[in-house]
């Protein structure tokens, strides 16, 4: 059957990825205008306003290996190929359950059954849920290539607008959370629900007899990837457990952030939508 | 691998084997097969009218392309009726004014049919956030929650009778 139809994205080569060490070899051969296409939430929209034109996709949608989660010892791992709502839906071990609570906020329902964990973090949109907890909780990023297996450390993984630490020929295969946080919390605002976050923040706390004894603020949509914010943890550390004490934190603390403006949003909005967002935050987390 | 490919896909029950370019969307591929209830609107996964199920995974039509489809098993809109029946989603949606125009209800309708088969019981709630993912620009809405709601609860007593689902 031969038909034309009006298509929207350029044309690519497609290539199905068997396994792992046949993904990389494509990679390898493909060079740098290849791209690696995992749930597609994200590559195919880009792709259909063309302002992606891959020369070629390798699918790895039978790479079966990279779909997991796993403990190991306090922390968990997680295969690149994971979809947001096998996270959303998991029973995960304790003090993870801020991935489940902060993957609902991914976009929608049909988004969320196929994006997956390893395809947002490599767009790296700094509103990503997952860019900005991996941030907030230190993960480490697992990549394989043509040199072997590296990990880089979330703080050190996003390098600003749609760009990360990646190399050509690296593809994404594992991020690891490596260590429990049981009061922690992710919210953000959007105009509409599923749509990119204006914002999004996420908090973990540790708490000591009504007090917070240190905190680890992260939030996306301030800047051109998603960031810890310093001052807010120092603003918080001491303070009292009280929606007073965490609203006058993230106040005192959102002082110095510079967000970007655009038509959505002025640098002021979104500087105070951060505290508001923080102090909601920090309310949910530190309950 | 060049164009086009020849692939597998199985719509409906019904074994297809198709020649596709690889930027030919699964809802392109759809509606070249003849399944037109597969409506494409903004073709970057923002409507969601070209929801269909692929494995039964609920899908925007213009986020995978048909190569991706190779082997998978498709449910779109024609496959919910059974010969001239309509189902009961389907049956609701028109009780309760769960359509208007109606281009969006194909969209909507896998959309709900993925959203029950994995969430029976959902609260009113759960409905609204799921029927969040996609655009009516006719309805406001309500209608499609409740008959959403109302096949929920339905099927949920038909279980309980005993009886079997409609």
């Amino acid at each position: 059957m031969v038909y034309h139809i009006l298509v929207k994205p350029a044309s690519y080569e497609y290539h199905r990825a068997h396994d792992l060490e046949h993904a990389l070899e494509l990679l390898g051969e493909l060079g740098e205008d290849a791209k690696p296409l995992a749930g597609g939430q994200s590559l195919v929209p880009m792709m259909n306003f063309r302002l992606a034109r891959p020369s070629a996709l390798i699918d790895l949608a039978r790479l079966d290996e990279l779909r997991y989660l796993r403990p190991v010892g306090d922390g968990l791992r997680i295969g690149a190929l994971t979809t947001h709502r096998t996270v959303e839906t998991a029973t995960l071990p304790g003090g993870f359950g801020v991935l489940s609570r902060a993957a609902r906020w991914i976009g929608h329902y049909p988004i969320r059954s196929r994006g997956t964990i390893g395809g947002s973090l490599a767009h790296g949109d700094a509103t990503a849920e997952w860019c900005v907890l991996a941030v907030l909780l230190d993960a480490r990023i697992v990549l394989r290539g043509p040199r072997g297996q590296r990990t880089v450390p979330a703080a050190e993984f996003f390098h600003g607008f749609l760009s990360t630490a990646a190399e050509p020929g690296e593809l994404i295969t594992e991020v690891v959370f490596p260590s429990p946080a049981p009061r922690a919390a992710l919210t953000e605002f959007a105009q509409r629900q599923g749509d990119f976050g204006l914002v999004v923040v996420a908090v973990a706390l540790e708490t000591e007899g009504g007090h917070c004894r240190a905190a680890r603020v992260a939030a996306g949509g301030v800047g051109s990837a998603a960031q810890r914010l310093p001052a807010v943890e120092q603003a918080l550390a001491g303070a009292e457990l009280t929606e007073r004490a965490f609203a006058e934190a993230a106040r005192a603390g959102v002082a110095e952030l510079e967000p970007p403006e655009d038509i959505h949003a002025s640098a002021g909005y979104r500087r105070t939508l951060t505290a508001t967002l923080l102090r909601r935050a920090c309310l949910e987390a530190g309950a | 691998m060049h164009d086009p490919h020849l692939i597998t896909i199985t719509v409906n029950g019904t074994e297809h084997e198709v020649l596709t370019e690889s930027r030919h969307t699964l809802a392109d591929l759809l509606r070249e097969l003849g399944y037109t209830g597969t409506h494409l609107g903004c073709e970057h996964g923002i409507c969601g009218a070209c929801t269909v199920l692929v494995d039964g995974v609920p899908a925007r039509g213009c986020l995978v392309f048909g190569v991706q489809a190779d082997g998978r098993e498709v449910r779109t809109v024609e496959g919910l009726a059974d010969g001239g029946e309509l189902s009961d989603l389907q049956r609701a949606f028109a009780e309760h004014h769960g359509l208007q125009c109606g281009f969006c209800t194909p969209g909507f309708l896998m959309l709900a049919e993925a959203f029950l088969a994995e969430n029976p019981a959902p609260t009113r709630a759960e409905i609204r956030e799921v029927v969040a993912s996609n655009l009516c620009r006719c309805t406001g809405y309500q209608g499609i929650v409740d008959a959403i709601e109302d096949v929920a609860g339905k099927r949920a007593g038909a279980a309980d009778t005993g009886t079997s689902r409609p």
